[in-house]
Formats: structure tokens, C-alpha cells, sequence
């Protein structure tokens, strides 16, 4: 399947071919190959129903670069506010615009998107479930500094049962053969169990335990993600694991030296800001390459 | 239908036999059926009795009521091995085969409350593919939660969820 007209839901939907196609126009980009009015006279729907600040802002940066304009439309000063449905607003956007970026808290957001819009739709984060382009920005984060994106062995650190970015990185690392992941968390934030079966069934190598201690000698990678404070049922359940977790310099002791630390940001108060200017912090890299990948991604696309 | 069950029940003359039940589900049919007994209809349950095909077995027979083809596909969710014979003047005068489908729709509610398909200011409606049939196990094609056997009989019979 190519890339052309091609919703992003899940990075499920993407083989290592097509995510290989997409690195290298991300290489390109990155050195500042490409012609920007590449998407000149595309409109671009940025449609956001949850807070955003690297995500849109990225997605508005990617497009402008290449020449499209961009309408961002944010849920609380719309006609959702006054109770329009999701339906309508998708269905406005599809005659509005040629290609439509949501978010939402709502799990299946992009995948309804999908079935109601006929221009494509790139899912930009949907509750607890999927974030693709994210997981397209760590796998090649991780490829730009180890060189490789099989062979590792990656610790998935923090809140695993509510954190969309870490499982669409889980999902996406597993696609290169003689990967091992180290799902690491307090026992309330496990990885979910229809998770935990989608990695069987994958025939993932990956483990579990709430100690980093015992992995972290063997790590190559380190993902580590924020509480989703928001993602809650009950914000005393919150409250008892808030602050369980920290990395600092501290607990990345006994590492090997070739350890990378990822984080999709924002940050709270699980990664401490002294790891920042060490050799192990590979999280503004992140940053950094999410405009040339999703420049890539829409060139691909639309193209 | 066995001898061991018309020794017990008598054969009707019009009507729907539902045979193959998996054992101990006949009530959670009567109930999918909408029938508590004060419809005035004839109704004969047997519960637990030998059955060649799927070991034991519940059969539940309805006088004067043809079951319809809209019944079958939730039929298929609490009872995916039953049969269904329409009876007219003592003789099968069609069966109808259950199958359960690859992906149900609008049937079911999901049990994530953030799940898309529960907004009910969207028209949308719920689907899931089967994971498996024995026990059957179902998957939201929105939000990927399961939704197990015992959560699919109590919202069939029960409309909860």
C-alpha cells in the first residue's frame, strides 16, 4: 500500500517498507531538501479537542514549510461547545480542507474521522489509545542515534496503561526483529491487558516489572513517559502513584554508556532536568526531528 | 430432537424449537426473547439433558411464536451452537442456521465510557470483531477494549453494560 491519500490511524497500519520510505524523505528534509511550495495551494485542518503544544504546533510548522495554509480549529471556540457533533464538524472540515489532523480525548476519535471524511486523516493523538506520528518521531530518533532499530533492548518507563505515546512506540518498536522491551511501571499502570495480548500474538519479546533497577545495565533506550493525570477514572487513584517515579542521573547508574533516554513531552515530574545536558538526553532530538517527519509524512501523502 | 427429550416434552404443533443450547443459557434465551411467561404462550424448557453434538445441552420450545431473523444474530451471541427449527402443523418447516458474524454491529455497547462509540450526541454505532468463539471473546474496532463472554450475556438479557 502506498503513502498517497493514506489516513494515519495506527502505527499498527505501517510496515517497516513504508516507514523506511518515510525516514529517508525525513533525511532529506532535515537537510533542507525540499522545494517549499511543495504543498502550495493545500489547506490543512488542524482540528484539536485537547490541549496540544508540539503536536499542532509541529503539524502547523511541517505544512507552512511546504507551502499549505493551515485552519486550526480548536474544540472549546467552536460550535462543539454549544453541542454540534463530531460528525458535523468532521464532515465541514472534509469540505473545507484537504487533509484533517485531530485530537481528542475520546479513544477512536481518527478511526471515526476516517470513516466520515473522504480526504485523509492523520490522528494526532486519540485518549488513552494511539499517537502515530509520535511513534514515527522515537523510532526515528532512536534510528538517527543507534544507527539501527533492531537489536535493542528498550525500556518502556512510567504510565503504561494510560499513556498513548508510550504504546504506540511499544507497537512500533516490535516490527524490528530482536528487539527485547522492558515494560517498566508502578503495578497500577501496567500496560492494558488487550495490550499485553497484541504483543503475544505479535510474538514480541517484552517483560514486565516495576523495578528499573534489574534493566537497566541492559538498556539501549530508555522511553520514559508522564502520568496522564487526565486520563484518570478517580483522581485519588492519581494522587497515590503521583511522584512514584523519577529519572535522574541517580537511577540511570550502572547504564551502558551508548544509553539514550526518549521522552515524548511534556514533561512533569518524572525526568529530571539534570539529564538534559548529558550525552544520554535524546528528547529535544525528538523535538527537533518532528518537523522534518511530519513534513515528510504530509509531503508523502498529499504529494 | 433426542427420544430422552420428547419423553419429556411433547412435540408442538406450531411454533420455534431452539435446540443446542449450551447448557445452563435456556433462561438467558427466554429473556433475549423478551418471554417471562405472562404472554399466555406455551413454553417447555429443558435444561442439562445429553446432546451428541455439543455434550449437554438446553432446548427451549415456543408454541405460536416463529422467532425473527432480526433474533437470530443476538441468538448467535449467548448461544452460538443452538438451532432453530420453525414448526408448522408438527413438521420443520425451515431451519435456521446461526452463525455468528466476523464483526457485530449495533448490537452491543462498548464498556469504555471514553470509547467513541459512546457519545451519544454521535450517530455511530458500536462494532467489534470476534477474537473468539469459545469462550467468545469480542473487541471494540474503536478503542481495542475486549468485552468479555459474561459482559455480552448481561447486556443481551439484561441490556446492561
Amino acid at each position: 500500500m502506498g503513502w498517497k491519500n493514506r489516513d494515519v490511524i495506527s502505527i499498527e497500519d505501517f510496515s517497516i517498507e513504508d516507514l523506511d520510505m518515510l525516514f529517508k524523505l525525513t533525511d532529506e528534509y532535515l537537510e533542507g531538501k525540499y522545494s517549499n511550495d511543495l504543498l502550495k495551494g493545500y489547506i490543512i485542518g488542524n482540528i484539536f479537542l485537547e490541549p496540544s503544544t508540539r503536536t499542532r504546533i509541529s503539524f502547523e510548522v511541517a505544512a507552512k514549510k511546504l507551502g499549505a495554509e493551515v485552519i486550526n480549529f480548536i474544540g472549546e471556540y467552536s460550535s462543539i461547545k454549544k453541542g454540534e457533533s463530531l460528525f458535523d464538524t468532521f464532515k465541514m472540515m472534509d469540505i473545507y480542507t484537504d487533509l484533517i489532523i485531530v485530537r481528542s480525548p475520546i479513544e477512536g476519535t481518527a478511526r471515526y474521522a476516517s470513516d466520515i471524511c473522504k480526504k485523509p486523516v492523520i490522528n494526532a493523538g486519540d485518549g488513552m489509545l494511539n499517537h502515530p506520528t509520535q511513534a514515527m518521531i522515537d523510532l526515528y530518533t532512536i534510528k538517527k542515534i543507534h544507527n539501527r532499530l533492531s537489536g535493542l533492548k528498550v525500556g518502556v518507563y512510567g504510565d503504561l496503561r494510560y499513556g498513548r505515546a508510550a504504546n504506540s512506540f511499544i507497537l512500533g518498536i516490535v516490527k524490528y526483529p530482536n528487539n527485547v522491551i522492558y515494560a517498566i511501571s508502578p503495578p497500577q499502570l501496567r500496560l492494558r491487558d488487550e495490550m499485553k495480548e497484541k504483543l503475544k500474538e505479535l510474538g514480541a519479546n517484552f517483560y514486565e516489572t516495576s523495578n528499573l533497577n534489574e534493566v537497566i545495565s541492559d538498556l539501549d533506550v530508555l522511553y520514559v513517559t508522564r502520568i496522564q493525570k487526565e486520563r484518570f477514572p478517580d483522581p485519588a487513584e492519581y494522587e497515590k502513584v503521583r511522584g512514584s517515579y523519577k529519572i535522574d542521573l541517580k537511577s540511570l547508574e550502572g547504564s551502558k554508556p551508548e544509553l539514550i533516554v526518549l521522552h515524548p513531552l511534556p514533561r512533569v515530574e518524572e525526568l529530571s532536568y539534570e539529564i538534559d545536558v548529558t550525552q544520554r538526553q535524546a528528547y529535544f532530538k525528538q523535538v527537533s526531528f518532528g518537523i522534518p517527519l511530519r513534513m515528510a509524512l504530509l509531503s508523502l501523502i498529499l504529494g | 430432537m433426542t427420544e430422552e427429550i420428547e419423553m419429556k416434552v411433547t412435540k408442538i404443533r406450531n411454533g420455534t424449537v431452539i435446540d443446542h443450547i449450551p447448557n445452563g443459557r435456556a433462561l438467558s434465551v427466554l429473556k433475549l426473547l423478551g418471554l417471562t411467561g405472562k404472554e399466555g404462550l406455551t413454553i417447555a424448557l429443558v435444561m442439562n439433558v445429553k446432546s451428541k453434538k455439543i455434550g449437554i445441552k438446553d432446548v427451549v420450545k415456543v408454541e405460536n411464536l416463529e422467532l425473527e431473523p432480526s433474533l437470530v444474530s443476538r441468538l448467535a451471541l449467548i448461544a452460538p451452537t443452538a438451532t432453530i427449527n420453525i414448526i408448522r402443523d408438527y413438521k420443520v418447516y425451515e431451519k435456521r442456521k446461526i452463525i455468528l458474524q466476523d464483526v457485530i454491529e449495533n448490537i452491543l455497547k462498548c464498556t469504555n465510557p471514553t470509547c467513541i462509540s459512546r457519545q451519544t450526541n454521535e450517530p455511530i454505532v458500536s462494532k467489534f470483531k470476534v477474537i473468539s468463539k469459545n469462550p467468545l471473546k469480542l473487541q471494540c474496532m474503536y478503542c481495542n477494549r475486549y468485552l468479555l463472554e459474561h459482559e455480552i450475556i448481561s447486556q443481551i438479557t439484561e441490556g446492561g453494560g
